[in-house]
């Protein structure tokens, strides 16, 4: 092979289309019954990014309730017991079943996915729209219970005080079922698009990490979610039959719950994390311009959490009277969850490593992420080790400990990824000054909010406390601070992602100089995504000069 | 990643395929797009096992609490009922692979008989089921708290519930072992062919639906992917109850 | 480095709490190590190789044996962890055989004590210096969870189920207990303080049978009176096996309305019924013995404390 491939520009220099997938229809009903996978993800970014500012609001109450032991802000007293039992519920399932589950796959994903694969659309795209209708349904639902009193159960329904206490828990339960269902829809329709929808000549070892990552994030979904709508359908029996299976009073279990419940919840944080690190997979390479390192232990390590995460779930109950014995199993078993993450951060700083490297705000969030999610990740491990779980399980450190995961690893990754395919999805440039400065208050901010809440722990603050000893009052008033500050800085990033959208399109076909085939198109992409199918010759993130390739 | 371009978009596709209407434009071939289906539908059948596989856990569990409850709780199933259930759901499946086979041969008139004995199959199983539901209706043999049948051999726990009284007592020795066993094995009965059912109500309606299809002539050899799909959950439908019945009707 | 525990940790009350305050620390330093061989490089090449235009990177797509090390290094390092952790509670996780035991019945939102010899307390928690107490434990309505942070140990409370958790307090003082399984409106505000008393507070902690007492003759209460706290020790000291409130025969006489009447004995004489007989037929049944019954009633000397003994005079007095 002598003669040089010829490929196409890297920097798009293509004239824009006239139409694309934003104006080609117009009004309310084309989007409504649209089946382009690029607007239902639009329509779920906008879903999933109303439903974590709802979520942040009620944080944000959460911090502002424990400012004081007093709970007063200017003399007034800003929740009771019963109002903040119900804020913090509120605040973790919406944040987990409405924001987090959803938030990367079916927005992003949804996008990217299939204009990754070179393909026009996910393999069911009227199950695509339906499922992001169940999600829709599921928020309403959950919005009504919150209308009639709101439920005071905390994110993890635990029995047998879920099914005692008043409030709407049964319609709550069932928004969760609802949205189960539209994340398993979701999943499946991922893993048939990526067996069946890829470019010609574009093998599994071809698919960029981030298909990889959500592929993994799929099998979770579709094999871990009906255990959880089932476990919540018993509950609603149990709540308004007592059929006996988790009522202590009438013979049941409740520890059969946490069981169940854990099943699904613990492969769950698996569900947020994995889309994360599949975005860091891209944004690394792409940032360095440098090729992957590693590229098969990482899409190898993808699966293997997956399928590990299946087995873990009992680190959760070390304290909660399960047998002695599936303690130190399920103790054993977390410490293999530690490798495989291991061997993907190692493998990114290998990336890193003699890159040539952008400080553009994608690479800066995905630097954050690095960071944060060493600090969250290294605490699981000493939530994962029995002994010290026993002091710590309960406490503030398993706040902060998923608060590094959830937020500062996946929800970092989030932000970073919505940069980074901001310009594909909307064909404008954002403002690059305000991006750094929104990065760097949410990191000041998170680590301000969240690194106290370790200190908080350890020293035996539990959680779900709404009074606290006064000797705990100084590090709850900085973390209350620092919440501050992330909500400032979110409010600049929202602030200049939409001012952005006043501006004509600005944004080059591939402003990023990425390599995978979503860059190949135009910005935004055009209704059927490629002018022309695509087929693969190269390896994603060969970042080898064209000439040299032979 | 450089590309050349297949230019199957604007020619090849439209070319080939124009012909067959239910060709989806995301998809290049007939062939993938019967096959990308077929993964879909095994995937969701994949949940649905593990649907029914919280239920089968959930049992057991109960199951080691209560082994003499359920046990003889068990006995007040009628063997015979579920025995011809079975049979009739074998048979239907039967009826069903014949149904597929001549869907992938396009023979309609025999689609269309096939079709029509699954569904007459399904019809029988749910009248049976309907004879021994309310059966258990009238002698009370009801789920959890509406548990009414006063001849088993060991007390139920409900009625000596912890009330104020036992609540005084301090905790010398463990509370008395709960013997609602009974309930808790018909919570499991009522709940597990409960859904069981529905998914047969679901199954009948579909399969109506493939059968006006399949009477108007829409499969044939190329397209028949419905047909099979229909086939392959009622399958799983039958597969089902075929752990259903030694569990609820055998086991000693 | 003794102030980095401190500012982490509680005050130690064990000989564990020091254990686990070890490998706390250790896992922080093995953490801070950890985490700055990822955060140095993530800064250091961000800086070094900052991006220069037309730079061509290597194409350096694995290193199979680097691949190797870092997943067997931490995977080695995982298994020293997990033995680590797994030694530590092994020992939270047996209590040793010669450990007092102290019943434990948490309910929306309080805590409720009782020692071996029938004393009980509420949401206050006695116990002797360097002697095993292991606490056996049950909810009456959700789930709860005691938590002593200085002791480092801590266990979820289950209806319908008895769990059970041990410490051996070597710190004497207080102590703070407090619940941390979420169970409701008042899940923040069920504490209880733990009393670690020396021997000779202890043995007077136990003679005065506790302190729930105080709460039936401080007249704070009107659901509370002498005459409930006899009633508690009614049921709960066994007196209802053979005697009957309902003016009914058991096996001993019933008690109601003797108070104030003559009382017929076995030896022909009769005598008055009031607190000193009651009294004495308490701790020494056979000295008058009713008649038409055995002399079966064994003696409360010991088992019941001056403050049972005047809240079932009180009662018996009630049943009228
Ligand atoms: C995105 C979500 C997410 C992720 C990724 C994780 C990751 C991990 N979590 Fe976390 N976890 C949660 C979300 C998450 N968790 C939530 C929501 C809860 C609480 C739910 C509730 O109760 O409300 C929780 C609670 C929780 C508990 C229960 C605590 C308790 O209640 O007592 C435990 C215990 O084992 C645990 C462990 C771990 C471990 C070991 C990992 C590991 O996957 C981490 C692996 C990563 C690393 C270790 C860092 C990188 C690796 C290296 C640098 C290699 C070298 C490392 C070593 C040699 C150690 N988590
Ligand atoms: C994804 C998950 C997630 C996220 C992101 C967060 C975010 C935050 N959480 Fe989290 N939290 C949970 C999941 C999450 N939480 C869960 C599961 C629980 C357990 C609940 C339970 O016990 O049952 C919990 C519990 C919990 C507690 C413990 C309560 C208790 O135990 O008593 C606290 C206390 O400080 C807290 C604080 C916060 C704060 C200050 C934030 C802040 O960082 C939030 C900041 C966000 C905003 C201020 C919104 C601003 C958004 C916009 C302006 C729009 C953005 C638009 C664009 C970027 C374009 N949370
Ligand atoms: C094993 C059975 C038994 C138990 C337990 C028992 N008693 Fe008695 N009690 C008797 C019998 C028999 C008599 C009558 C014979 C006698 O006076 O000794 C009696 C008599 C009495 C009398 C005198 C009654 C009268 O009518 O004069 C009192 C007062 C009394 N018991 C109090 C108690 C108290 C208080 C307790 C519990 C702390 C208790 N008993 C537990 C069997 C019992
Ligand atoms: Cu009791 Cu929380
Ligand atoms: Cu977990």
């Amino acid at each position: 092979m002598d003669q040089a491939i010829k490929t196409t520009p890297r920097i798009g220099d293509r004239p824009r289309p006239r139409k694309n997938y934003l104006n080609e229809t117009r009004g309310f009903k084309s989007w409504a019954f649209t089946l382009d996978h690029k607007r239902i993800g639009i329509m779920y970014l906008i879903g999933v990014l109303f439903s974590f500012l709802l979520g942040g609001i009620f944080a944000l109450l959460v911090r502002l309730t424990l400012l004081s032991p007093t709970h007063k802000i200017f003399g007034q007293v800003l929740l009771t017991a019963e109002q903040y039992n119900r804020v913090f519920t509120l605040h973790g399932a919406i944040m987990v079943f409405l924001f987090i589950i959803p938030a990367i796959p079916a927005s992003l994903g949804n996008f990217v996915l299939p204009l990754m694969l070179g393909a026009k659309d996910v393999a069911f795209p009227r199950l695509n729209l339906f499922s992001f209708y169940l999600w829709l349904t599921g928020a309403l639902m959950a919005l009504t219970a919150m209308v009639f009193g709101a439920v005071d159960t905390g994110w993890t329904f635990y029995t047998p005080y879920s099914t005692t206490t008043d409030g709407p828990v049964t319609l709550m339960t069932a928004a969760v079922f609802v949205l189960g269902f539209s994340s398993i829809f979701t999943g499946l329709n991922f893993i048939a698009t990526v067996h069946k929808l890829r470019a010609p000549g574009m093998g599994w070892f071809d698919l960029p990490l981030f298909i990889w990552g959500i592929y993994s994030t799929a099998v979770i979904q579709v094999l871990a979610t009906p255990v959880l709508g089932i476990t919540l359908v018993l509950l609603m029996l149990e709540r308004s039959f007592g059929i006996g299976i988790f009522d202590p009073r009438i013979g049941g279990d409740p520890v059969l719950f946490q069981h169940f419940f854990w099943f699904y919840s613990h492969p769950a944080v698996y569900i947020m994390i994995l889309p994360g690190m599949a975005i860091i997979s891209e944004l690394i390479p792409t940032f360095s311009q440098k090729t992957i390192f590693g590229y098969r232990a990482i899409a190898y390590s993808s699966v293997s959490l997956a399928l590990v995460s299946f087995i873990v779930w009992g680190h959760h109950m070390f304290v909660a009277g399960q047998s002695q014995l599936a303690t130190v199993v399920f103790s054993a078993l977390t410490f293999l969850v530690a490798i495989p993450s291991g061997v993907k951060v190692f493998n990114w700083l290998g990336t890193m490593y003699q890159g040539n490297i952008k400080l553009d705000t994608p690479m800066l969030y995905a630097m954050s992420f690095l960071v944060l999610f060493a600090i969250g990740g290294l605490t699981g491990i000493f939530l994962g080790t029995l002994a010290t779980d026993v002091h710590l399980t309960d406490t503030y450190f398993v706040v902060a400990h998923f608060h590094y995961v959830m937020m500062g690893s996946t929800v970092t990754a989030f932000i970073g990824g919505l940069h980074y395919w901001w310009p594909k999805m909307t064909g404008r440039m954002y403002s690059e000054k305000w991006g750094r400065v929104g990065c760097l208050l949410w990191n000041v901010g998170f680590n301000m909010t969240f690194l106290t809440q370790f200190f908080l722990g350890s020293k035996g603050m539990p959680r779900r406390y709404y009074n606290y000893l006064d000797q705990f009052q100084p590090l709850h008033a900085f973390s209350t601070v620092g919440s501050w500050i992330i909500g400032l800085g979110l409010f600049i990033t929202a602030a200049y992602l939409l001012a952005s959208l006043r501006k004509p399109a600005d944004a080059p076909d591939n402003p990023w100089n990425g390599t995978t085939l979503e860059w190949q198109t135009s910005s935004p992409p055009i209704t059927h995504n490629f002018e022309e199918q695509p087929v693969l010759e190269r390896e994603p993130y060969d970042y080898r000069p064209v000439v040299a390739a032979r | 990643m450089s590309t050349t371009s297949v230019d199957l978009h604007a020619h090849g596709h439209e070319a080939e395929h124009a012909h067959d209407p239910h060709h989806q434009h995301h998809f290049t071939t007939m062939e993938q797009q019967f096959d990308t289906s077929k993964i879909g539908m095994w995937l969701f059948l994949v949940t649905e096992v593990l649907l029914f596989g919280g239920l089968f856990v959930g049992f057991g569990m109960m199951q080691a609490r209560y082994p003499r409850e359920f046990v003889e709780a068990h006995t007040h199933l009628v063997r015979w009922q579920g025995a011809l259930n079975t049979v009739v759901l074998l048979i239907s499946s039967y009826t069903m692979v014949l149904a597929v086979n001549a869907a992938k041969k396009g023979i309609k008139s025999k689609q269309v008989l096939f079709l029509a004995l699954t569904i007459v199959c399904a019809c029988i199983f749910l009248v049976v089921k309907y004879f021994e539901y309310s059966h258990k209706f009238e002698e009370g043999w009801l789920p959890a708290k509406y548990y009414s049948y006063k001849g088993d051999s060991l007390p139920a726990c409900m009625e000596k519930s912890a009330g104020p009284e036992a609540a005084a007592a301090a905790p010398t020795t463990p509370p008395a072992p709960c013997t609602n066993g009974y309930a808790t094995f018909f919570s499991f009965y009522f709940m597990m062919t409960g859904l069981h059912g529905i998914h047969i109500l679901v199954g009948i309606i579909i399969l109506t639906w493939v059968l006006i299809r399949a009477n108007r002539g829409e499969f044939s050899s190329s397209y028949y992917t419905p047909v099979d799909l229909v086939g392959l959950y009622w399958h799983l439908v039958d597969m089902i109850w075929i752990y259903l019945f030694p569990l609820y009707y055998l086991i000693q | 480095m003794e102030w980095l525990r401190r500012l982490m940790m509680p005050a130690q009350g064990s000989e564990f709490a020091k254990e686990i305050d070890n490998m706390y620390m250790g896992l922080f330093w093995l953490s801070v190590v950890l985490f700055l061989m990822i955060a140095i490089p993530t800064v250091y090449f961000a800086w070094r190789y900052r991006y220069r235009p037309g730079r061509v990177t290597p194409h350096n797509t694995h290193n199979t044996t680097l691949e190797i090390t870092w997943t067997v290094l931490p995977l080695l390092l995982c298994v020293a962890i997990f033995f680590w952790g797994l030694k530590g509670w092994m020992e939270y996780a047996v209590a040793p055989g010669e450990a007092m035991e102290v019943q434990i019945t948490a309910k929306k939102w309080l805590w409720q004590f009782e020692y071996p010899d029938g004393s009980r307390t509420i949401n206050d928690l006695h116990v002797p210096i360097n002697k095993p107490v292991k606490f056996i434990m049950t909810s009456e309505d959700v789930i709860h969870d005691f938590f002593v942070p200085d002791m480092r140990v801590k266990h979820d409370i289950i209806p319908g189920r008895y769990t059970e958790v041990w410490f051996n307090p070597t710190v004497h003082g207080q102590h703070v207990i407090t619940c941390a399984e979420y169970c409701g409106k008042g899940h923040s505000d069920m504490h209880a303080v733990l009393t670690v008393d020396n021997d000779a507070e202890f043995a007077k902690f136990l003679e005065t049978g506790g302190t729930e007492w105080e709460d039936y003759f401080n007249g704070k209460d009107p659901k509370k009176t002498p005459a409930d706290w006899g009633k508690v020790q009614y049921e709960t000291k066994g007196c209802n096996s053979c005697h009957t409130i309902d003016g009914s025969k058991s096996k001993g006489p019933t008690w109601k309305g003797i108070y104030g009447h003559m009382v017929e004995l076995n030896n022909g004489t009769s005598v008055l019924v009031d607190d000193d007989y009651l009294r004495e037929s308490m701790l020494y049944p056979n000295a008058k013995v009713v008649k038409g019954f055995e002399p079966i009633m064994p003696t409360f000397q010991g088992l019941l404390k001056e403050n049972q003994i005047k809240g079932l005079q009180a009662f018996i007095k009630s049943l009228q």
